[in-house]
Protein backbone atom coordinates (compact mmCIF):
# COMPACT_ATOMS: atom_id res chain seq x y z
CA UNK A 1 0.00 0.00 0.00
CA UNK A 2 2.67 2.60 1.24
CA UNK A 3 4.96 1.46 -1.94
CA UNK A 4 1.76 2.35 -4.42
CA UNK A 5 1.17 5.44 -2.83
CA UNK A 6 5.09 6.28 -3.22
CA UNK A 7 4.82 4.97 -6.91
CA UNK A 8 1.61 7.49 -7.65
CA UNK A 9 3.55 10.63 -5.95
CA UNK A 10 6.55 9.49 -8.31
CA UNK A 11 4.44 9.23 -10.95
CA UNK A 12 2.79 12.52 -10.62
CA UNK A 13 5.80 14.40 -9.67
CA UNK A 14 7.20 13.37 -12.84
CA UNK A 15 4.34 14.01 -15.06
CA UNK A 16 4.45 17.53 -13.76
CA UNK A 17 8.12 17.41 -13.86
CA UNK A 18 8.02 16.31 -17.91
CA UNK A 19 5.05 19.09 -18.88
CA UNK A 20 6.81 21.99 -16.75
CA UNK A 21 10.35 21.09 -17.08
CA UNK A 22 10.37 20.99 -20.81
CA UNK A 23 13.28 23.21 -22.23
CA UNK A 24 10.79 26.05 -24.45
CA UNK A 25 12.75 24.84 -27.55
CA UNK A 26 11.28 20.98 -27.54
CA UNK A 27 7.51 22.26 -26.91
CA UNK A 28 8.13 24.92 -29.68
CA UNK A 29 7.92 24.90 -33.00
CA UNK A 30 11.57 25.74 -33.70
CA UNK A 31 10.53 29.62 -34.60
CA UNK A 32 12.98 32.34 -34.48
CA UNK A 33 9.91 34.87 -34.83
CA UNK A 34 12.40 36.78 -37.16
CA UNK A 35 10.66 39.95 -37.69
CA UNK A 36 12.54 42.38 -40.39
CA UNK A 37 12.94 45.86 -39.41
CA UNK A 38 13.28 48.32 -41.86
CA UNK A 39 16.47 50.68 -41.16
CA UNK A 40 16.37 52.66 -44.64
CA UNK A 41 14.77 52.76 -47.87
CA UNK A 42 14.64 48.81 -49.29
CA UNK A 43 16.32 47.74 -46.50
CA UNK A 44 15.91 45.31 -43.66
CA UNK A 45 17.51 44.03 -40.43
CA UNK A 46 17.15 41.06 -38.59
CA UNK A 47 18.21 41.90 -35.13
CA UNK A 48 19.29 38.18 -32.90
CA UNK A 49 19.55 38.26 -29.26
CA UNK A 50 22.80 39.39 -27.76
CA UNK A 51 23.94 36.29 -26.14
CA UNK A 52 25.93 33.34 -26.30
CA UNK A 53 24.65 30.44 -28.82
CA UNK A 54 21.94 28.28 -26.65
CA UNK A 55 19.30 25.41 -26.47
CA UNK A 56 17.32 28.35 -25.73
CA UNK A 57 17.93 30.95 -28.63
CA UNK A 58 18.84 28.33 -31.40
CA UNK A 59 21.60 30.21 -32.51
CA UNK A 60 19.64 33.31 -33.12
CA UNK A 61 22.32 35.75 -31.94
CA UNK A 62 23.42 36.94 -35.03
CA UNK A 63 22.29 39.93 -37.27
CA UNK A 64 21.33 39.00 -41.12
CA UNK A 65 19.88 41.49 -43.46
CA UNK A 66 18.44 41.98 -47.09
CA UNK A 67 18.29 44.71 -49.59
CA UNK A 68 15.24 44.89 -52.31
CA UNK A 69 16.42 46.06 -54.95
CA UNK A 70 14.25 45.50 -58.92
CA UNK A 71 16.84 43.26 -59.76
CA UNK A 72 16.26 40.97 -57.06
CA UNK A 73 17.22 40.63 -53.24
CA UNK A 74 20.30 41.00 -51.74
CA UNK A 75 21.01 38.90 -48.61
CA UNK A 76 23.76 39.38 -45.88
CA UNK A 77 24.70 36.56 -43.78
CA UNK A 78 22.27 33.22 -43.89
CA UNK A 79 22.05 32.63 -39.98
CA UNK A 80 22.88 29.90 -38.20
CA UNK A 81 20.51 27.11 -38.87
CA UNK A 82 18.80 25.59 -42.26
CA UNK A 83 16.15 26.29 -40.24
CA UNK A 84 16.94 29.96 -39.70
CA UNK A 85 17.89 30.07 -43.26
CA UNK A 86 14.45 29.23 -44.49
CA UNK A 87 12.75 31.93 -42.18
CA UNK A 88 14.85 34.48 -43.23
CA UNK A 89 13.61 33.29 -46.83
CA UNK A 90 9.75 32.98 -45.99
CA UNK A 91 10.14 36.82 -44.05
CA UNK A 92 11.96 38.10 -47.28
CA UNK A 93 8.97 36.58 -49.45
CA UNK A 94 6.30 38.46 -47.22
CA UNK A 95 8.04 41.79 -48.14
CA UNK A 96 8.69 41.40 -51.40
CA UNK A 97 7.83 38.66 -54.42
CA UNK A 98 11.55 39.10 -55.63
CA UNK A 99 13.89 36.52 -55.27
CA UNK A 100 17.11 36.60 -53.97
CA UNK A 101 19.71 36.92 -56.28
CA UNK A 102 23.09 37.60 -54.33
CA UNK A 103 24.13 35.86 -50.60
CA UNK A 104 26.96 37.67 -49.06
CA UNK A 105 28.78 35.84 -46.77
CA UNK A 106 30.78 38.05 -44.14
CA UNK A 107 33.09 35.29 -42.77
CA UNK A 108 33.34 31.82 -41.85
CA UNK A 109 31.59 32.04 -38.41
CA UNK A 110 28.70 29.16 -38.42
CA UNK A 111 26.20 31.79 -37.33
CA UNK A 112 26.69 33.77 -39.89
CA UNK A 113 26.81 31.15 -42.96
CA UNK A 114 24.42 28.32 -41.83
CA UNK A 115 21.41 29.38 -43.45
CA UNK A 116 23.29 29.12 -46.75
CA UNK A 117 20.92 25.57 -47.84
CA UNK A 118 18.31 27.65 -47.74
CA UNK A 119 19.20 29.83 -50.47
CA UNK A 120 20.15 28.73 -54.16
CA UNK A 121 23.81 27.50 -54.61
CA UNK A 122 24.54 29.86 -57.43
CA UNK A 123 23.75 32.72 -54.99
CA UNK A 124 25.67 32.26 -52.12
CA UNK A 125 29.11 34.23 -52.15
CA UNK A 126 32.28 35.05 -49.88
CA UNK A 127 35.02 36.65 -49.50
CA UNK A 128 38.02 33.97 -51.34
CA UNK A 129 40.20 33.52 -47.77
CA UNK A 130 36.37 33.14 -46.62
CA UNK A 131 35.37 30.25 -49.12
CA UNK A 132 39.16 28.54 -48.13
CA UNK A 133 38.39 28.81 -43.76
CA UNK A 134 35.18 27.50 -44.97
CA UNK A 135 36.25 24.73 -46.64
CA UNK A 136 38.73 24.09 -43.65
CA UNK A 137 37.14 24.47 -40.71
CA UNK A 138 33.58 24.68 -41.51
CA UNK A 139 32.71 20.76 -40.77
CA UNK A 140 33.94 21.29 -37.15
CA UNK A 141 31.96 24.55 -36.52
CA UNK A 142 28.78 22.97 -37.69
CA UNK A 143 29.49 19.83 -35.53
CA UNK A 144 29.89 22.26 -32.56
CA UNK A 145 26.35 23.76 -33.25
CA UNK A 146 24.70 20.59 -32.98
CA UNK A 147 26.17 20.52 -29.56
CA UNK A 148 25.27 23.62 -28.91
CA UNK A 149 21.84 24.40 -29.91
CA UNK A 150 20.25 21.09 -30.36
CA UNK A 151 17.71 20.34 -32.58
CA UNK A 152 17.05 24.10 -33.80
CA UNK A 153 20.03 22.65 -36.36
CA UNK A 154 17.89 19.62 -37.78
CA UNK A 155 18.77 18.78 -41.48
CA UNK A 156 21.90 21.40 -41.21
CA UNK A 157 24.27 20.66 -43.31
CA UNK A 158 27.53 23.47 -44.11
CA UNK A 159 27.38 24.43 -48.05
CA UNK A 160 30.52 26.35 -49.03
CA UNK A 161 29.43 29.39 -51.31
CA UNK A 162 30.84 28.76 -54.55
CA UNK A 163 31.20 32.05 -55.47
CA UNK A 164 34.12 34.45 -54.97
CA UNK A 165 34.15 37.91 -53.91
CA UNK A 166 36.76 40.52 -55.63
CA UNK A 167 36.47 43.77 -53.80
CA UNK A 168 35.01 46.76 -55.19
CA UNK A 169 31.44 48.16 -56.27
CA UNK A 170 28.67 45.55 -57.04
CA UNK A 171 25.73 47.24 -58.38
CA UNK A 172 22.70 45.13 -57.84
CA UNK A 173 19.64 46.84 -59.39
CA UNK A 174 19.54 50.59 -58.65
CA UNK A 175 21.96 49.76 -55.30
CA UNK A 176 25.48 50.30 -55.62
CA UNK A 177 27.28 47.83 -53.14
CA UNK A 178 30.91 48.51 -51.85
CA UNK A 179 32.36 45.24 -51.00
CA UNK A 180 35.39 46.07 -48.43
CA UNK A 181 37.34 42.94 -48.15
CA UNK A 182 38.78 43.45 -44.87
CA UNK A 183 40.49 41.25 -41.75
CA UNK A 184 40.95 41.40 -37.99
CA UNK A 185 37.98 39.63 -36.81
CA UNK A 186 38.73 36.43 -38.89
CA UNK A 187 41.10 36.37 -41.99
CA UNK A 188 38.96 37.30 -43.92
CA UNK A 189 35.91 40.22 -43.60
CA UNK A 190 33.76 41.56 -45.64
CA UNK A 191 31.93 44.36 -45.14
CA UNK A 192 29.56 45.91 -47.22
CA UNK A 193 28.64 49.81 -47.89
CA UNK A 194 25.64 50.71 -49.64
CA UNK A 195 26.35 53.93 -51.42
CA UNK A 196 23.16 54.41 -52.40
CA UNK A 197 21.72 54.25 -49.17
CA UNK A 198 24.26 55.07 -46.92
CA UNK A 199 23.76 51.91 -44.87
CA UNK A 200 27.32 50.51 -43.43
CA UNK A 201 26.77 46.95 -42.60
CA UNK A 202 30.22 45.86 -40.59
CA UNK A 203 30.07 42.05 -40.13
CA UNK A 204 31.07 41.38 -36.94
CA UNK A 205 34.31 43.94 -37.02
CA UNK A 206 31.49 46.00 -35.62
CA UNK A 207 30.00 44.99 -31.99
CA UNK A 208 27.49 47.08 -30.27
CA UNK A 209 26.25 46.32 -26.36
CA UNK A 210 27.81 43.06 -27.15
CA UNK A 211 31.40 41.76 -26.44
CA UNK A 212 33.60 41.52 -29.53
CA UNK A 213 34.67 37.91 -29.57
CA UNK A 214 38.02 36.64 -30.90
CA UNK A 215 38.70 32.92 -31.61
CA UNK A 216 40.12 34.02 -34.87
CA UNK A 217 41.19 37.54 -33.93
CA UNK A 218 44.34 39.87 -35.50
CA UNK A 219 43.95 42.83 -33.61
CA UNK A 220 45.80 45.01 -35.07
CA UNK A 221 44.58 43.71 -38.54
CA UNK A 222 41.22 44.47 -36.68
CA UNK A 223 42.00 48.16 -35.81
CA UNK A 224 43.09 48.75 -39.17
CA UNK A 225 39.56 47.84 -40.44
CA UNK A 226 37.62 49.87 -37.99
CA UNK A 227 39.94 52.76 -39.58
CA UNK A 228 39.06 51.95 -42.92
CA UNK A 229 35.18 51.69 -42.34
CA UNK A 230 35.65 54.88 -40.45
CA UNK A 231 36.27 56.53 -43.62
CA UNK A 232 33.01 55.81 -45.10
CA UNK A 233 30.07 58.43 -44.94
CA UNK A 234 27.42 56.04 -43.25
CA UNK A 235 23.80 57.05 -42.17
CA UNK A 236 23.62 53.81 -40.83
CA UNK A 237 25.99 51.19 -39.18
CA UNK A 238 24.94 47.15 -38.79
CA UNK A 239 26.98 45.30 -36.81
CA UNK A 240 27.29 41.83 -36.81
CA UNK A 241 26.08 41.86 -33.23
CA UNK A 242 23.88 44.13 -31.10
CA UNK A 243 21.85 46.91 -32.00
CA UNK A 244 21.90 49.00 -35.21
CA UNK A 245 23.17 52.64 -34.72
CA UNK A 246 23.16 56.08 -36.88
CA UNK A 247 26.16 57.15 -34.65
CA UNK A 248 29.38 55.91 -34.39
CA UNK A 249 29.11 54.25 -31.32
CA UNK A 250 29.33 50.56 -32.55
CA UNK A 251 32.70 51.74 -33.98
CA UNK A 252 34.07 53.34 -30.80
CA UNK A 253 32.54 50.66 -28.93
CA UNK A 254 34.52 47.76 -30.76
CA UNK A 255 37.74 49.79 -30.95
CA UNK A 256 37.28 50.71 -27.28
CA UNK A 257 37.46 47.45 -26.40
CA UNK A 258 39.90 45.78 -28.74
CA UNK A 259 42.80 48.10 -27.42
CA UNK A 260 41.98 47.62 -23.58
CA UNK A 261 41.74 43.73 -24.65
CA UNK A 262 45.11 43.79 -26.52
CA UNK A 263 46.69 46.10 -23.73
CA UNK A 264 45.42 44.05 -20.95
CA UNK A 265 47.46 40.80 -22.50
CA UNK A 266 50.44 42.60 -22.93
CA UNK A 267 50.34 43.99 -19.41
CA UNK A 268 49.13 40.62 -17.62
CA UNK A 269 52.20 39.04 -19.60
CA UNK A 270 55.14 41.60 -18.76
CA UNK A 271 54.20 41.15 -14.96
CA UNK A 272 54.31 37.95 -15.06
CA UNK A 273 50.93 36.38 -14.83
CA UNK A 274 49.67 33.17 -15.27
CA UNK A 275 46.58 32.48 -17.59
CA UNK A 276 44.54 31.07 -14.37
CA UNK A 277 45.46 34.71 -12.79
CA UNK A 278 44.62 36.90 -16.15
CA UNK A 279 40.91 34.67 -16.24
CA UNK A 280 40.06 36.01 -12.87
CA UNK A 281 41.33 39.73 -13.34
CA UNK A 282 38.19 41.96 -13.01
CA UNK A 283 36.75 43.89 -16.20
CA UNK A 284 36.17 47.77 -16.02
CA UNK A 285 32.93 48.97 -15.79
CA UNK A 286 32.15 49.98 -19.09
CA UNK A 287 33.29 46.67 -20.36
CA UNK A 288 31.72 44.32 -17.71
CA UNK A 289 28.17 46.15 -18.69
CA UNK A 290 28.56 44.44 -21.80
CA UNK A 291 26.34 41.63 -22.96
CA UNK A 292 27.44 38.37 -22.64
CA UNK A 293 30.55 39.03 -20.08
CA UNK A 294 33.05 37.85 -18.58
CA UNK A 295 32.35 34.91 -20.56
CA UNK A 296 34.04 36.64 -24.04
CA UNK A 297 36.73 38.29 -22.13
CA UNK A 298 37.44 34.96 -20.37
CA UNK A 299 37.62 33.09 -23.85
CA UNK A 300 39.96 35.84 -25.67
CA UNK A 301 42.10 35.04 -22.74
CA UNK A 302 42.14 31.06 -24.02
CA UNK A 303 42.64 33.27 -27.50
CA UNK A 304 45.17 35.86 -27.21
CA UNK A 305 47.23 35.00 -23.83
CA UNK A 306 49.65 32.60 -25.40
CA UNK A 307 50.91 34.95 -27.95
CA UNK A 308 51.30 38.06 -25.24
CA UNK A 309 53.44 35.30 -22.46
CA UNK A 310 55.54 34.28 -25.62
CA UNK A 311 56.18 38.34 -25.98
CA UNK A 312 57.22 38.72 -23.14
CA UNK A 313 59.36 35.44 -22.44
CA UNK A 314 61.30 35.40 -25.57
CA UNK A 315 63.15 38.21 -25.29
CA UNK A 316 65.01 37.27 -22.15
CA UNK A 317 65.81 33.45 -22.52
CA UNK A 318 69.13 32.04 -23.38
CA UNK A 319 68.66 29.97 -26.29
CA UNK A 320 70.55 26.45 -27.13
CA UNK B 1 41.46 -16.30 19.37
CA UNK B 2 41.22 -12.99 20.72
CA UNK B 3 44.41 -12.30 19.19
CA UNK B 4 42.89 -13.32 16.00
CA UNK B 5 39.69 -10.92 16.11
CA UNK B 6 41.59 -8.11 16.54
CA UNK B 7 44.42 -8.68 14.26
CA UNK B 8 41.30 -9.30 11.66
CA UNK B 9 40.16 -5.67 12.58
CA UNK B 10 43.20 -3.99 12.74
CA UNK B 11 43.38 -5.52 8.59
CA UNK B 12 39.83 -4.63 8.13
CA UNK B 13 40.53 -1.42 9.43
CA UNK B 14 43.64 -0.72 7.62
CA UNK B 15 41.89 -1.46 4.09
CA UNK B 16 38.87 0.04 5.10
CA UNK B 17 39.66 3.39 6.75
CA UNK B 18 40.49 5.12 3.76
CA UNK B 19 37.81 3.98 1.90
CA UNK B 20 35.30 5.01 4.69
CA UNK B 21 37.12 8.51 5.34
CA UNK B 22 36.86 9.44 0.81
CA UNK B 23 33.06 7.61 1.04
CA UNK B 24 32.37 11.21 -0.80
CA UNK B 25 33.94 12.48 -3.40
CA UNK B 26 33.68 16.09 -3.24
CA UNK B 27 33.59 15.79 -7.09
CA UNK B 28 31.50 12.75 -7.74
CA UNK B 29 33.49 11.15 -10.35
CA UNK B 30 32.84 7.60 -11.78
CA UNK B 31 36.67 6.57 -12.09
CA UNK B 32 38.13 8.35 -8.52
CA UNK B 33 37.58 5.19 -6.59
CA UNK B 34 39.98 2.94 -9.84
CA UNK B 35 42.13 6.25 -9.51
CA UNK B 36 42.31 5.57 -5.32
CA UNK B 37 43.45 2.34 -5.96
CA UNK B 38 45.97 2.79 -8.88
CA UNK B 39 48.06 5.73 -7.53
CA UNK B 40 47.49 5.37 -3.82
CA UNK B 41 46.91 1.81 -2.97
CA UNK B 42 47.40 1.42 1.14
CA UNK B 43 47.93 4.76 1.71
CA UNK B 44 46.52 7.50 3.25
CA UNK B 45 44.36 9.90 1.31
CA UNK B 46 42.35 12.87 2.38
CA UNK B 47 39.95 15.04 0.17
CA UNK B 48 41.52 18.73 1.74
CA UNK B 49 40.48 21.88 0.99
CA UNK B 50 43.49 23.06 1.56
CA UNK B 51 44.72 21.90 -1.79
CA UNK B 52 43.57 24.29 -4.85
CA UNK B 53 43.14 23.59 -8.41
CA UNK B 54 41.91 26.46 -9.90
CA UNK B 55 40.85 26.00 -13.81
CA UNK B 56 37.71 27.62 -15.96
CA UNK B 57 34.83 26.31 -15.21
CA UNK B 58 34.61 25.77 -19.27
CA UNK B 59 37.68 25.81 -21.16
CA UNK B 60 37.70 27.19 -24.63
CA UNK B 61 40.31 25.44 -25.86
CA UNK B 62 40.45 21.58 -24.92
CA UNK B 63 44.56 21.48 -26.38
CA UNK B 64 45.54 24.61 -23.87
CA UNK B 65 43.48 24.39 -20.64
CA UNK B 66 44.88 26.24 -17.59
CA UNK B 67 45.77 25.05 -14.44
CA UNK B 68 47.28 26.36 -11.43
CA UNK B 69 47.77 23.75 -8.26
CA UNK B 70 48.37 25.21 -4.76
CA UNK B 71 49.16 23.39 -2.10
CA UNK B 72 50.70 26.02 -0.33
CA UNK B 73 48.76 26.59 2.56
CA UNK B 74 49.81 22.86 3.76
CA UNK B 75 52.78 22.36 5.73
CA UNK B 76 55.95 20.00 4.77
CA UNK B 77 55.02 19.28 1.33
CA UNK B 78 57.12 16.65 -0.54
CA UNK B 79 55.00 15.97 -3.65
CA UNK B 80 51.91 16.92 -6.11
CA UNK B 81 50.77 14.57 -8.63
CA UNK B 82 47.86 16.16 -11.13
CA UNK B 83 45.85 13.46 -12.46
CA UNK B 84 42.31 14.42 -14.44
CA UNK B 85 39.66 11.30 -14.07
CA UNK B 86 38.51 10.77 -17.26
CA UNK B 87 41.46 11.61 -19.47
CA UNK B 88 42.54 8.82 -21.54
CA UNK B 89 46.20 9.67 -19.98
CA UNK B 90 45.23 10.52 -16.02
CA UNK B 91 48.93 11.35 -15.22
CA UNK B 92 49.23 14.98 -16.38
CA UNK B 93 52.51 15.70 -13.80
CA UNK B 94 53.79 15.49 -10.75
CA UNK B 95 56.75 17.91 -9.10
CA UNK B 96 58.18 18.33 -6.04
CA UNK B 97 59.36 21.41 -5.04
CA UNK B 98 62.53 22.08 -3.46
CA UNK B 99 62.56 26.48 -2.38
CA UNK B 100 59.83 27.22 -4.24
CA UNK B 101 56.36 27.19 -3.11
CA UNK B 102 54.39 23.75 -3.84
CA UNK B 103 52.45 25.52 -6.12
CA UNK B 104 52.73 25.57 -10.16
CA UNK B 105 50.70 27.39 -13.08
CA UNK B 106 51.12 24.84 -16.50
CA UNK B 107 48.28 23.92 -19.16
CA UNK B 108 47.12 20.59 -20.52
CA UNK B 109 44.90 18.58 -22.92
CA UNK B 110 42.05 17.13 -21.77
CA UNK B 111 40.28 14.88 -23.85
CA UNK B 112 36.52 15.44 -22.49
CA UNK B 113 34.90 17.00 -19.06
CA UNK B 114 36.80 15.89 -15.93
CA UNK B 115 37.58 16.40 -12.90
CA UNK B 116 41.14 17.98 -12.94
CA UNK B 117 43.04 17.30 -9.14
CA UNK B 118 45.96 17.61 -7.47
CA UNK B 119 47.29 15.36 -4.43
CA UNK B 120 49.79 16.68 -2.37
CA UNK B 121 51.63 14.09 -0.11
CA UNK B 122 53.29 15.61 3.04
CA UNK B 123 56.33 14.55 5.11
CA UNK B 124 54.16 12.32 7.27
CA UNK B 125 52.83 10.07 4.19
CA UNK B 126 49.37 11.44 3.77
CA UNK B 127 47.56 12.38 0.52
CA UNK B 128 45.58 15.33 0.37
CA UNK B 129 43.40 15.84 -2.44
CA UNK B 130 41.90 18.70 -3.81
CA UNK B 131 40.56 19.57 -7.36
CA UNK B 132 37.77 20.71 -9.38
CA UNK B 133 36.06 19.92 -12.56
CA UNK B 134 37.11 21.21 -15.85
CA UNK B 135 34.25 20.87 -18.87
CA UNK B 136 35.47 21.27 -22.74
CA UNK B 137 34.48 20.13 -25.69
CA UNK B 138 37.25 17.48 -25.78
CA UNK B 139 39.60 16.15 -28.70
CA UNK B 140 42.63 17.54 -26.95
CA UNK B 141 44.25 14.52 -26.72
CA UNK B 142 43.46 12.74 -30.09
CA UNK B 143 45.15 15.98 -32.16
CA UNK B 144 48.30 15.80 -32.91
CA UNK B 145 50.46 18.81 -32.09
CA UNK B 146 50.53 22.06 -34.33
CA UNK B 147 54.51 21.75 -33.93
CA UNK B 148 54.78 18.22 -35.59
CA UNK B 149 53.15 20.05 -38.57
CA UNK B 150 55.94 22.80 -39.09
CA UNK B 151 59.19 22.43 -40.07
CA UNK B 152 60.08 24.77 -37.42
CA UNK B 153 60.44 22.82 -33.92
CA UNK B 154 63.15 20.35 -34.92
CA UNK B 155 65.40 22.85 -35.34
CA UNK B 156 63.96 24.85 -31.62
CA UNK B 157 63.43 21.44 -29.70
CA UNK B 158 64.16 22.16 -26.66
CA UNK B 159 64.15 25.87 -26.80
CA UNK B 160 63.46 27.40 -23.35
CA UNK B 161 62.92 30.89 -22.73
CA UNK B 162 61.81 32.39 -19.80
CA UNK B 163 61.89 35.17 -17.30
CA UNK B 164 62.20 35.92 -13.54
CA UNK B 165 60.10 38.62 -11.83
CA UNK B 166 61.80 40.26 -8.34
CA UNK B 167 58.08 41.32 -7.60
CA UNK B 168 54.71 40.29 -9.20
CA UNK B 169 51.25 41.09 -7.83
CA UNK B 170 50.22 37.75 -7.77
CA UNK B 171 52.74 36.04 -5.63
CA UNK B 172 54.26 37.25 -2.30
CA UNK B 173 57.63 36.76 -3.75
CA UNK B 174 59.82 35.89 -7.01
CA UNK B 175 58.01 34.13 -9.25
CA UNK B 176 59.86 32.18 -12.58
CA UNK B 177 58.17 31.55 -15.90
CA UNK B 178 59.76 29.08 -18.52
CA UNK B 179 58.70 27.77 -21.92
CA UNK B 180 59.98 25.66 -23.79
CA UNK B 181 59.57 24.25 -27.07
CA UNK B 182 58.32 20.66 -27.58
CA UNK B 183 55.10 19.45 -29.62
CA UNK B 184 54.46 17.36 -26.24
CA UNK B 185 52.50 13.88 -28.60
CA UNK B 186 50.28 11.84 -26.57
CA UNK B 187 50.58 9.08 -28.98
CA UNK B 188 46.92 8.98 -29.19
CA UNK B 189 46.99 10.80 -32.60
CA UNK B 190 47.33 8.45 -35.66
CA UNK B 191 51.17 8.53 -36.83
CA UNK B 192 52.60 11.18 -33.74
CA UNK B 193 54.20 8.15 -31.36
CA UNK B 194 54.29 9.86 -27.55
CA UNK B 195 57.00 12.69 -27.52
CA UNK B 196 56.72 14.53 -24.23
CA UNK B 197 59.08 15.98 -21.82
CA UNK B 198 59.54 13.79 -18.55
CA UNK B 199 62.17 15.10 -16.61
CA UNK B 200 62.62 18.79 -15.47
CA UNK B 201 64.84 20.50 -12.87
CA UNK B 202 64.71 23.78 -12.12
CA UNK B 203 67.52 25.19 -10.08
CA UNK B 204 69.17 28.65 -8.74
CA UNK B 205 72.97 29.89 -9.11
CA UNK B 206 73.87 27.76 -6.25
CA UNK B 207 72.33 24.32 -7.47
CA UNK B 208 69.98 24.28 -5.64
CA UNK B 209 66.77 22.80 -6.89
CA UNK B 210 63.71 25.16 -7.06
CA UNK B 211 61.63 22.26 -8.41
CA UNK B 212 61.52 19.02 -9.93
CA UNK B 213 59.09 18.36 -12.83
CA UNK B 214 57.99 14.97 -14.07
CA UNK B 215 55.79 15.13 -17.27
CA UNK B 216 53.14 13.21 -18.70
CA UNK B 217 51.85 13.64 -22.12
CA UNK B 218 48.72 15.35 -21.67
CA UNK B 219 50.70 18.76 -20.63
CA UNK B 220 50.23 20.85 -23.34
CA UNK B 221 52.68 21.85 -26.74
CA UNK B 222 55.12 24.44 -25.91
CA UNK B 223 54.30 24.11 -21.88
CA UNK B 224 55.01 26.78 -19.70
CA UNK B 225 55.18 27.13 -16.65
CA UNK B 226 54.76 29.28 -13.49
CA UNK B 227 56.74 28.82 -10.14
CA UNK B 228 56.76 30.89 -7.17
CA UNK B 229 59.09 31.66 -4.63
CA UNK B 230 58.37 32.20 -0.78
CA UNK B 231 58.82 35.87 0.13
CA UNK B 232 62.10 37.25 1.23
CA UNK B 233 64.73 35.00 -0.54
CA UNK B 234 67.56 36.36 -2.19
CA UNK B 235 67.20 37.38 -5.64
CA UNK B 236 67.47 34.94 -7.92
CA UNK B 237 69.96 36.05 -10.55
CA UNK B 238 69.70 33.71 -12.73
CA UNK B 239 67.64 30.05 -13.21
CA UNK B 240 69.23 26.78 -14.62
CA UNK B 241 66.59 25.14 -16.55
CA UNK B 242 67.66 21.07 -17.20
CA UNK B 243 66.12 17.76 -18.46
CA UNK B 244 64.94 15.40 -21.08
CA UNK B 245 62.21 14.45 -23.20
CA UNK B 246 61.15 10.45 -23.48
CA UNK B 247 63.48 10.18 -26.54
CA UNK B 248 66.52 11.39 -24.79
CA UNK B 249 66.71 14.68 -25.94
CA UNK B 250 68.44 17.42 -23.30
CA UNK B 251 67.31 20.21 -21.73
CA UNK B 252 69.97 22.73 -20.62
CA UNK B 253 69.30 26.44 -20.18
CA UNK B 254 69.47 29.38 -18.05
CA UNK B 255 67.18 31.72 -17.26
CA UNK B 256 67.16 35.21 -16.58
CA UNK B 257 65.60 38.04 -15.32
Amino acid sequence: MKARVLFVTHLLFWTLVLILGLPSAWSADFDYHLRPQAIAPDTWVLEGRTEDFSVDNGGNIVNTAFIVTPAGVVVIDSGPSLRYGQQLLAAIGRITPLPVVKVLITHHHPDHFLGNQAFPAATLAALPETIRDLTREGKAFTENMYRLTGDWMKGTEMVVPGQALTPGILEVGNHRLELLALAGHTDADLAVFDQTTGVLFGGDLVFHQRAPTTPHARISAWLSSLDHLATRPYRVIVPGHGPVATDDAPLRQTRAYLVWLNRTMGEGAAAGLDMTEMLTRPLPPDFRALAVQPVEYRRSVAHLYPAAEQAALEPAGDRR
Amino acid sequence: MGWTILRHLGVWLLIAWPAWVLAADPLDSPSWEDLRKRYFAGQAVVFDEAVKVVAPVTAEDPLNVPIGVDASRLEDVREVQVLADLNPIVEILSFEPGTADPRLGFRIKLQQSSPVRAAARTGDGVWHVGGTWVNTTGGGCTLPSTGSASPDWQRRLNEVSGRIWHNVEAAPGQRVRIRIVHPMDTGLAAGNPAFYIQDLRIADDAGHTLMQIQGHEPVSENPLFTLDLPAGLANLARVKVTGRDNNGNRIDAWVTP
